[in-house]
This record gives C-alpha cells, sequence and structure tokens, in this order.
C-alpha cells in the first residue's frame, strides 16, 4: 500500500466506526429514554402502554398502603392530578408520605395502575428531586423542605 | 487566630501562584534562567501554604470548632475522629480545598522530580499548572470559603450526611482526586509544547509516568467509589450510569486512550498532534465532571450546595481553560511536525484502533451525560438517560476493542501480520470458549450471551498471558533459558499483561452478575427461611442497637449450606440523630468471590419485615480486575524506561522513580 491509500485506510474506518457510533446513538435515544411526567401532565399527553417513563410528585398523604408485605400501593399527586402506583420491592429509606418521589415505569394496557420498578432514593434528607420540585414550583405548590421531616 | 492564618495562607498561596503563573513564562521568553527557576521554589512553596491551610480546617474539624461555619454545617462532636478527619473533604468547601491542595502538590512534584526536563519545558509547565491553581483559589477564596466564621459559635453542629460517615469517604475522594487532578499535569505539559511549538518522543516520555500515575489513582478512585456505593446504599447495584458517575468514568476513558497513544509516540514518533489533543481533552473531562459535580446542575449525594454563583465560576473557568486550551491547540497545532507512517496492521494501528473506540465511547457517555441537561434547556423537556442507553451504545462499542486487546501488544511495530498473532491467539480463544462452556454447564444454562461474555473475559487473561510466553520463548527454549528471559522482560510488558488481565477479570464479574444473579424481595417473620445461590437464610429475629451518633434496628440472619450453620449476616437500618435520617446498612457475607446481600425494608407485624436478598455471583471479580489494573499501572510506572529523570540511557545509578513520590 502507499502512504495515501494507508492513510486512506486509517481515516475511513474512522469516519466508518463514528458513523456506526452516531446512529447507535440515536437509535438508543429513540428507544432507551424516560420523559418525565407529573400526575395532570398524563391527562393530556397520551403514553401509550409500555412505554417507560418517570413520574414524579409528591406521595399523597394516607395513601400508602402495603398489600401483602412486599407489594406497596401509593398515589402521587402534584395536586392537580392523582396517579395510583403500584411498586414490588423496598422503598428507598427517604420515602415519606408528603415527601416528592420520583418512579420509574410503566402503565399496563387496560388500566390505569402506573406499575413502578424502581422508586428514586433520596441521598440526603435535604434533597428534594429536582424534577419534581421544578414543576411543583411552577404549579404553585408550596415545597416543605426539611423542616417538615424533623 | 489559627482559623484566621489558615484563610491568610490560602491568599498567600494565591499571590505565590500568580507568581508562578507570570514570571517563568516571561523567564523562557526572554531565556533568564532566574525567572525560569523560580517556578520550582514558587511551586513548592505554594504547596506549602496550602497544605498549611488545609491543616488547619482539619485541626478546626478535629477540635470541633463550631465557630467555623463549615465544621458547624458539616460535624458533630460525638462523631468518630477518623469521620471527623475525612468530614473536611465531605462538603463542597473543603473538598474543593482538597483539590486544590492535590493540584499544587502535583506541582510540587514536577518541580521536585522534573529536574531533568529542559528548563523552557519545566517552567511552561509550571506556569500552566499555576494557572489552574490560581482559578480555583479564586473560585475558593470568593466563592466557597471554608474558613468563613459563625458568630457566636453554636454548641453543636449539624452532623455530617450519614451516607458519608463510612470509611470510603476517608478513601475515594483523595484516590479519585489525585487521578482527576492528576491530569492536570498532562495538560500543563500539552499547553507547555504548543507555546513552544515543539514536541518529540521525549516529550511522550515525560507525560507518559504522569499520565500512568493519574491513571492508576483514577482506577482506585472509581473502583472504590463503586464499591463504597455498593455496600452503602443497600441497592445492591455496582454502577448506575449516573451522571456522577460518568464525570469520572470519562477521564479514565479519555486517560485510557491517552496512555496508549503516548505510547505510540514515545516509540515511533507519530500520532503528536493526536495525543497532544488527548491530554488536553483528559484534562478538560476532568474539569467537565468538576463542574457537573460541584456546580449543583445535577442533584446526587457528590452535590453538597447548590448556589448558582459557584457554577458560573466553575462554569467560567471551564469555557477559559477548554476553550483556552482548544484556540491555542487550533493556532499552534499546525507548527508541530507530524510524525512517522505506519501500515494499518501494525502494532501503531493496534493502537489507533484502541484510540478510535475509546474516545467514540467518551463521546456516547458524553452525549448520554450531557443531553438531558441540553435538552432541558432548550425545550424545558425532562428525561433521564439511564442504563438501557448505555448499555445499548457503550457496552456495544467497546466490544470490538474487548476482542482486539490480546491482538496490541502480539503485532510487530510498523508492520503487523495479523493472520499469524490470530493463530499465537487461538489457544486462548480455545481456553475461553472451554471455560465459558464449563461455567454455563455449572451454572445451569442462563442467557447464552454469558457464555460468550465468560469466554471473552477468560480469552482476555489468557491472552495477556500469551504475550508473556511468546516474548519469553515459553516451549521454544529450555525452561531455565525462558524463565531468565521471562524475568528479563521490561516492567512495561508486565504492567500491560496485568491491566490487560485486569479488564478480563472485571469483564468476568460484570457478566457473571449480569446473567446470573438472584434477587428475591420477602416478607419474612422470624424462624422463616429463604434459598438464594445455594444457600438458605434463616431469619432469627430483630435486636435494637446503638452507636455513637445513630440508633439502629439490626435483623440476625443465618446462613445455612445442607443444613450445617456456615455464617451469619447482620442487616441494619440505622438513624442519625442529628440529622433524623435513616440509612441502610445492607448485610454482606462473601463466599470465595460470590456474595450474599441482605437489605432491610419496612417493618411489618408480628416481627416481620420486608428482606431484599441478592445473590451476587462472582461479583468481587469486578473490583478485583481493577486491583489488577492499579498493579499494572505501578509496574509500568516502576520501568526504568519510564523515570522522570532518565530521559536517555545515560548512566545514572540512583533516579528516583515518579512512583516512589506517590
Amino acid at each position: 500500500m502507499t502512504r495515501k491509500q494507508k492513510r486512506l485506510a486509517i481515516i475511513g474506518g474512522g469516519v466508518g466506526f463514528l458513523t456506526l457510533a452516531v446512529l447507535l446513538v440515536m437509535f438508543a435515544f429513540s428507544q432507551a429514554i424516560a420523559y418525565f411526567y407529573v400526575p395532570s401532565d398524563l391527562a393530556k399527553a397520551d403514553v401509550p402502554p409500555g412505554t417507560r417513563i418517570r413520574l414524579g410528585g409528591l406521595v399523597e398523604a394516607g395513601s400508602v398502603k402495603r398489600g401483602d408485605g412486599k407489594t406497596v400501593t401509593f398515589t402521587v399527586t402534584d395536586t392537580l392530578g392523582q396517579v395510583p402506583v403500584t411498586y414490588t420491592g423496598i422503598l428507598p429509606d427517604l420515602f415519606r408520605e408528603g415527601q416528592g418521589v420520583v418512579t420509574e415505569g410503566t402503565f399496563v394496557a387496560g388500566s390505569s395502575v402506573f406499575v413502578a420498578d424502581s422508586v428514586l432514593a433520596k441521598h440526603d434528607e435535604t434533597y428534594m428531586p429536582k424534577d419534581v420540585a421544578d414543576r411543583l414550583k411552577a404549579q404553585g405548590v408550596e415545597l416543605s423542605g426539611k423542616e417538615t421531616v424533623r | 487566630m489559627i482559623i484566621e492564618l489558615g484563610h491568610y495562607a490560602l491568599v498567600l498561596a494565591l499571590a505565590t501562584a500568580f507568581v508562578q503563573a507570570a514570571l517563568p513564562i516571561l523567564g523562557s521568553r526572554l531565556n533568564d534562567r532566574a525567572l525560569m527557576e523560580l517556578a520550582s521554589s514558587a511551586a513548592v512553596a505554594c504547596f506549602l501554604l496550602v497544605a498549611f491551610s488545609f491543616a488547619v480546617l482539619t485541626f478546626a474539624y478535629v477540635t470541633s470548632d463550631f465557630s467555623v461555619r463549615n465544621v458547624w454545617e458539616n460535624s458533630h462532636s460525638l462523631k468518630p475522629l477518623i469521620y471527623k478527619i475525612s468530614g473536611v473533604w465531605g462538603n463542597h468547601e473543603g473538598s474543593m480545598l482538597l483539590w486544590l491542595l492535590i493540584l499544587v502538590f502535583f506541582s510540587a512534584l514536577v518541580a521536585t522530580f522534573g529536574r531533568n526536563l529542559p528548563e523552557t519545558l519545566k517552567a511552561n509547565v509550571l506556569a500552566v499548572q499555576a494557572w489552574i491553581a490560581v482559578a480555583f483559589t479564586l473560585f475558593i477564596l470568593l466563592t466557597s470559603n471554608p474558613f468563613a466564621r459563625l458568630i457566636p459559635a453554636p454548641g453543636e453542629g449539624k452532623d455530617l450526611n450519614p451516607i458519608l460517615q463510612d470509611v470510603g469517604l476517608a478513601i475515594h475522594p483523595p484516590l479519585l482526586y489525585l487521578g482527576y487532578v492528576g491530569f492536570s499535569v498532562c495538560f500543563s505539559f500539552a499547553i507547555a509544547a504548543l507555546i513552544e511549538g515543539r514536541i518529540d518522543a521525549a516529550w511522550a516520555r515525560w507525560v507518559r509516568p504522569w499520565t500512568l500515575a493519574a491513571w492508576t489513582f483514577l482506577t482506585a478512585g472509581i473502583s472504590m467509589g463503586s464499591y463504597w456505593a455498593y455496600y452503602e446504599l443497600g441497592w445492591g447495584g455496582w454502577w448506575f450510569w449516573d451522571p456522577v458517575e460518568n464525570a469520572s468514568f470519562m477521564p479514565w476513558l479519555a486517560g485510557t486512550a491517552l496512555l496508549h497513544s503516548a505510547l505510540v509516540m514515545e516509540k515511533r514518533e507519530a500520532l503528536k498532534i493526536w495525543t497532544v489533543l488527548l491530554a488536553i481533552m483528559t484534562f478538560s473531562l476532568s474539569l467537565l465532571g468538576t463542574f457537573l459535580v460541584r456546580s449543583g446542575v445535577l442533584t446526587s449525594v457528590h452535590a453538597f450546595a447548590t448556589d448558582p454563583t459557584r457554577g458560573i465560576f466553575i462554569l467560567a473557568i471551564l469555557v477559559f481553560f477548554i476553550g483556552g486550551a482548544f484556540s491555542l491547540f487550533a493556532f499552534r497545532a499546525s507548527r508541530l511536525k507530524a510524525g512517522g507512517i505506519f501500515a494499518p496492521i501494525s502494532r501503531e494501528g493496534a493502537l489507533v484502533f484502541n484510540n478510535l473506540i475509546l474516545t467514540t465511547a467518551t463521546a456516547t457517555v458524553l452525549t448520554g451525560t450531557l443531553y438531558p441537561l441540553v435538552l432541558e434547556a432548550l425545550t424545558g423537556d425532562k428525561i433521564s438517560v439511564g442504563p438501557p442507553f448505555f448499555n445499548m451504545t457503550f457496552g456495544l462499542l467497546m466490544l470490538p476493542l474487548l476482542f482486539a486487546v490480546p491482538f496490541g501488544p502480539l503485532l510487530a511495530w510498523k508492520r503487523g501480520d495479523l493472520m499469524g498473532v490470530a493463530q499465537r491467539l487461538f489457544a486462548a480463544v480455545a481456553v475461553g470458549l472451554v471455560v465459558g462452556c464449563i461455567y454455563y454447564y455449572v451454572m445451569n444454562g442462563g442467557p447464552i450471551l454469558a457464555l460468550f461474555g465468560i469466554a471473552l473475559g477468560v480469552y482476555l487473561i489468557v491472552g495477556s498471558l500469551t504475550d508473556l510466553a511468546l516474548r519469553s520463548g515459553l516451549g521454544k527454549v529450555t525452561g531455565n533459558v525462558a524463565w531468565r528471559r521471562f524475568s528479563g522482560l521490561p516492567r512495561s510488558a508486565f504492567g500491560t499483561a496485568l491491566a490487560h488481565i485486569g479488564l478480563g477479570v472485571t469483564l468476568i464479574g460484570i457478566v457473571a452478575v449480569t446473567a446470573f444473579e438472584t434477587e428475591t424481595v420477602v416478607e419474612m417473620k422470624p424462624g422463616m427461611t429463604v434459598d438464594a445461590g445455594g444457600y438458605t437464610l434463616r431469619f432469627d429475629g430483630m435486636r435494637n442497637g446503638s452507636g455513637p451518633n445513630y440508633s439502629e434496628e439490626s435483623g440476625h440472619f443465618t446462613i445455612m449450606s445442607g443444613g450445617v450453620v456456615v455464617a451469619d449476616i447482620w442487616s441494619s437500618k440505622r438513624l442519625y440523630q442529628a440529622r433524623r435520617m435513616p440509612t441502610t446498612e445492607a448485610g454482606i457475607r462473601t463466599f470465595g468471590l460470590s456474595q450474599l446481600y441482605v437489605s432491610l425494608g419496612d417493618q411489618i407485624s408480628e416481627g416481620g419485615i420486608v428482606v431484599r436478598i441478592w445473590w451476587k455471583p462472582m461479583i468481587l471479580c469486578i473490583w478485583g480486575g481493577t486491583l489488577f489494573m492499579m498493579a499494572g499501572g505501578f509496574v509500568s510506572l516502576s520501568d526504568r524506561r519510564l523515570r522522570v529523570g532518565a530521559p536517555t540511557r545515560a548512566k545514572r545509578p540512583k533516579t528516583v522513580p515518579v512512583g516512589a513520590a506517590e
């Protein structure tokens, strides 16, 4: 191979690989990301069953019910809308009624119950999930910070 | 008084850094030796001043001086001593001070051990280091002063976030910063080369030990952080593709690429411009990581405080250094002479392949990490990019590299023989497949991909050993000769093999855990048993206890195998008094390389409790592999070729290896 051909082979291989990577990233973005909603969005947005989304809001006071021990149901609210959620597993340490929460999962066809497979754990008691805080503030909900925890 | 001295020392450090930033460069322009030599003394002085400042803050923490706001906000008089000390960097201000301390520590190391560097290069490198130091000292003094007083002093502190009250905090951040910030030296070398408009193979030889050291520490820091998250959070996961994790992973990927491209540059004088670019990119990603983690744009345990002025300040630093570096690169890169040419199939070609894949993979991680931030800023849509995205993109893209890794060291420089190498690796492929099949059989099936994953890991290990075996002529010469040749191999050959073996070991761990992990969530009452990973767990009941600053409820589990008691596990939930914050202390028991992991949920009636039990097969391989990588890094560092003081083969019997300084 001449010098030019060698260089072309290397550049060609590089460009080919980069194209592949870009395509892969675009495909992954269309498949593997989850949009964030609060309950009142869901009335407007039509989320097809089976699509992974993140649902955030406050855990409605008095709504947490433990089923047969490991399945928990609760209602996520943004004061304008409510969505019932079921979750099987262990809730994060800082999960409390009246506090912010982010759940991830899907709606099952023919049901309005959101089946969560993860409930976002907070690292710190002063931390309200940012997505939730922003949206709730936009809707005029007064946020209780760490004071209510004490 | 002593607190004010610490503050004052930091101001003096700023002044020293200004001197170090300006005069040596002037000296290199005017060819004035005195001005250039100023750089070394200034660097050492700056380090001593920052170290004093850091010691003062540590003193305030140890003596629980709550008149210092930072101590009051993050400490508690009842906290055990080790957490008082590690708490120094368990908050925004203190961690930035640690960042700065490590930065000036590296400058001082360059000043001390870089005696054989050309005068102008050394002066310029230290000046660039000082620019960074100036920026971060200003940041600390203007927006994040750890020495701010609180009058009157409160009687008791607010305590440290309980999740951080762990020995992990004592180890993880310093190691991570040694890596993160260590890349600043490579950055400074790159900028200095651009300023001088001159670069050669010797440059690569000088930079390589710093890259290796930083890379090794970053590996240790990430690995430690991963293990810490695994045992402390109680979620049983070891990597979440969390933006904060990505922030440290991106410099690691770019740094790995840099390590390999510097090799080509050192041996063959090729890829010069690319190596300079990589050095800039690696530290830029470190700075980006610092911005993402410290500015509060991401919410996580790492984002201590969200003060917008800080975010903007770090963003300004980021724009200045990254923008400045790339502009300088654009203007000056053409002055650097391009290096030698090589065939696509060659050692150089393999290393280019490595760089192509690593940088592309870095770019995908970067895209996935920044896309949600960009999208939200542009459209207001909030999305989350989670593990599925990264597994699909990063995972697939890295696959060809894993296949290629054992090929690299076996290919000849300039022009290699791909078929010949493939033949030599035949044994490695065969061993890999056989082990994969055996493991698959032992595990009673499972996803077929797991078989190939394990095979790939074993192939990496055996393939790396093949290189050592071939180089010592095993099988061709007598055992004695082979042994002599083996022990005569350069240390860097062992370093390469160890690091590549580590990659294989980590891969095996990842594959085994992903494919064969079992998770059971179950409601247990005392006396009940559950099976996991071939063991039977019996729940014995709960017990209340307390520690110095928390109270806890612990569940006791007896582990039985075939009816015989083999071990037991305590798993607890703690409530930290000062912050009224609950945490989960998972119970973990190790069996060989596998672990049983028990974490507690909510209590239910009649002494029952929800329990989550994982069986994590071979999980220790994940971190065990990184130990191999670190060992590889240190062994390579001890190679005499890489010693900073040995640019040529000249006889210098007692040069200090840079590794000894750490």
